[in-house]
């Protein structure tokens, strides 16, 4: 039996990697507790009132920042959002002095999406008088989405020990597969991850993984199969022939799917590209895709680790 | 500057002549005079207390920057590092703005040196115009000016008809092409090692194989060319093999280490610490171990820095951004010592020769060694001295991976042709005329 806790040991959540399992549980279980707040007539709890949360996104993205932004309101904070086009990132500014112009101005908590791995972490270091929370940094992690999927798996199966999943895309350059490798791993579930070998990291399976280069050994036996974003801008450029080839030999069809076992569920962290990793018979199977509900569980999730992160520091 | 010089109650180590005596040394007219028991003169004389006496330590591979990119060093302050690492000269690199591709650049770069210069500068040509890997620069004129090497340092030559060319080029002129090697298709987008680390972060790897690879090349083609090819800051296993082998052969072939990539791995960038970054990058265990074991066998010919000063501004940003390169002369003995002797490596009598006699046979330089008629240049030692690395170096860069970390074994006093340029124990020196 795993010993409980009822705080995060550090002010920041910059990786999955740091995380103790019971941490992990304790994420998990105060998201379930939120998850209630957003179907009631009036979504929004008084826990971070007064604080103020700066999303700073120095990339692209649509689901994680709306989901942090629903996240904030519903928790009462003041939110503010930051993006690199139309700031002084623009002029030349470098990322640490934006921040600590940003930090000048008191915020509690910064939620970062950086394009270069690492930066949530030199923020960290440098700035000990806000919490900064990783939304996605570069191909090294993006801790919310895991424990977003972590949720949802736990959820619908009822448990994430000895839960065989399987990950399946661009291993190499995804860092939806880092965070979720650190997190099934530490839960007790068995991961397997599949590619092409150009798609696969040096030395992968000393972080705990299967690593297979066919689908149908993938899907075989697999309770929860997780399919990666292929990036469509490295098509041609030696990680694989083509989109064509791709979707041939690793794209999830119901045909490929009847290994699986019966009640195996889909994920898929998005955007997708249908028709590439995912038939659209599969993303939208309503028995087994439970694409739409990670999304859903995202808010609770990220509610869960804004509350557990900011309401530790307004308590100190 | 007093060229007369007379060191007393020394531990003298020169591997030049397999010597390890207590005896006094006396520099006249800013060369060895002679090396006995008891000499007495009546000059400007230090007492040594019995600390180590070597050859001035001679640094094959230094970025001084001068000219053109004086906001990460000068040749003035990258000269004060190198005295205070104990070294009495400098090979300095050719990837300055312009670079050291024609007779110009190299006279301003020896002009300084002897103006501002606390220690000699052996100033490493352009192995192609604009390092542009295109045509020959012009060596004979470039060696002609002073320079002992050639190089595109930085990076590679990856046109194997010029690295060719140069290599048959350079036969005539007697001085070794330094090959910095990578492939820079196999390296494209990687700022680590490609490993288990580099896929734990994230981060882009630089394999193994992208350095091997040239160096296998390049060692073909000196066997081919009969010419010397020097390797520059070896890294992998694979390369030690290609040199050992190569070298067993007959092939002209020499190679040098630095010192962080003996002392630190892979691991270490888990810290995202952007003065972990540095090109090759530092290697995991296997490779380190395999660099040791060359030294340790003698297939490494020399310990260089690749000393690489970069402005803090530049280091302090994303680690994917930052530019490659660290500092090092200021920690080399020190890290060297603490890895290689007091690991129980090697002796301190084969560290000098890897620092110091070394690469003086190598690249055919003045000193690297105590016997009579050569430079006045000495280095004394204590094997012994608590070195706590700070913050702040005589380098005008602070890009070390070693700041915080406490070493023993530490310079104290630098020589250059009988002129004391660097001594820490200067306020307790006995001086008598």
């Amino acid at each position: 039996m795993r010993t409980s806790t009822s705080a995060l040991k550090s002010k920041d959540l910059l990786g999955i990697e740091p995380l103790l399992p019971e941490e992990i549980d304790l994420i998990l279980d105060t998201a379930e507790g939120f998850k209630e707040v957003s179907e009631r007539p009036v979504k929004k709890v008084p826990a971070l009132r007064g604080q103020l949360v700066i999303n700073l996104f120095m990339e692209a993205s649509t689901r994680t920042r709306v989901s942090f932004e629903i996240a904030e309101k519903r928790l009462s904070a003041d939110t503010l959002n930051f993006t690199a086009s139309g700031s002084s990132v623009e002029k030349g500014e470098t990322l640490i002095d934006t921040a600590e112009n940003l930090v000048a101005m008191h915020p509690d908590m910064i939620v970062i999406r950086a394009k270069h791995p690492g930066a949530p972490k030199m923020l960290a270091d440098r700035l000990p008088n806000v919490s900064i929370i990783n939304a996605g940094d570069g191909s090294h992690e993006h801790p919310t989405q895991a424990l977003l999927d972590a949720f949802t798996i736990r959820e619908r199966l009822g448990r994430l020990a000895g839960v065989n999943v399987s990950i399946i895309g661009d291993i190499a350059h995804s860092r939806v597969v880092r965070s979720n490798i650190h997190l099934l791993t530490k839960m007790k579930a068995n991961v397997t991850v599949a590619a092409p070998p150009t798609l696969i990291p040096a030395e992968v399976e000393k972080m705990g993984v299967r690593v297979v280069h066919s689908l149908d050994e993938a899907v075989e036996g697999a309770d929860v199969i997780m399919m990666l974003r292929i990036q469509l801008e490295r098509q041609g450029k030696l990680s694989f022939p083509s989109l064509r080839e791709y979707y041939n030999t690793f794209g999830l069809t119901p045909e490929r799917l009847r290994r699986a076992n019966s009640e195996a569920i889909i994920m898929h962290p998005g955007p997708m590209n249908r028709g590439v990793e995912i038939a659209s018979d599969v993303a939208d199977d309503p028995r087994r895709s439970v694409i739409l509900e990670q999304v859903t569980n995202g808010v609770a999730v990220r509610m869960a680790v804004l509350y557990l992160i900011g309401g530790a520091h307004n308590v100190e | 500057m007093n060229m007369n010089l007379l060191i007393t109650n020394a531990r003298v180590i020169d591997p030049s002549q397999e010597l390890d005596a207590k005896l006094d040394l006396l520099i006249e007219d800013g060369l060895i005079a002679r090396i006995d028991k008891r000499i007495k003169a009546s000059i400007e004389t230090i007492d040594a207390g019995g600390l180590i006496l070597a050859p001035g330590l001679i640094d094959l591979h230094t970025h001084l920057r001068e000219p053109g990119q004086e906001h990460k060093e000068t040749i003035a302050t990258g000269t004060r590092a190198a005295v205070a690492g104990g070294y009495t000269a400098v090979c300095a690199m050719a990837n300055t703005l312009p670079p050291n591709d024609e007779r110009a650049v190299t006279e301003m770069i020896i002009a300084e040196s002897r103006r501002n210069g606390a220690c000699r500068v052996y100033p490493i040509g352009a192995v192609s115009k604009g390092l542009n890997g295109e045509a020959l620069a012009e060596l004979a004129d470039l060696r002609a000016a002073g320079c002992v090497g050639v190089s595109d340092d930085g990076k590679p030559v990856w046109n194997a008809q010029l690295m060719r060319r140069a290599l048959e080029y350079c036969t005539m002129l007697g001085i070794p092409v330094i090959a910095h090697e990578e492939d820079a298709n196999l390296s494209d987008g990687g700022v680590m090692h490609e490993g288990y680390f580099s896929t734990l972060l994230g981060l882009g790897g630089i394999p193994a194989a992208s350095e091997e690879t040239l160096v296998a090349r390049d060692v073909i083609l000196a066997r081919m060319t009969g010419a010397h090819v020097h390797i520059a800051h070896l890294s992998t296993a694979g390369a030690v093999d290609s040199v050992r082998q190569a070298r067993a052969a007959g092939v002209h072939v020499t190679c040098e280490v630095t010192p962080h990539h003996i002392a630190l791995g892979d691991e270490s960038v888990q810290s995202f610490s952007t003065n972990l970054k540095m090109n090759p990058p530092l290697r995991s265990a296997a490779h380190r171990q395999a660099l040791i074991a060359g030294i340790a066998d003698g297939t490494v010919d020399a310990i260089a820095t690749d000393h690489a000063p970069h402005h803090f501004d530049e280091k302090n940003v994303e680690f994917d951004i930052a530019p490659f390169g660290v500092i090092g002369l200021e920690t080399a003995f020190p890290v060297c010592y603490d890895r290689l002797v007091r690991a129980g490596v090697i002796g301190i009598d084969r560290l000098i020769d890897l620092m110091s006699c070394g690469p003086a046979r190598i690249f055919n330089l003045p000193g690297g060694t105590l016997r009579p008629g050569a430079p006045g240049d000495v280095t004394l030692l204590d094997p012994d001295a608590p070195f706590k690395v700070a913050a702040t170096f005589q380098s005008k860069a602070s890009n070390s991976p070693f700041v915080g970390q406490a070493l023993r074994g530490r310079a104290m006093t630098t020589i250059v042709g009988g002129a004391i340029r660097y001594d820490i124990r200067a306020p307790k020196r006995k001086t008598k005329k």
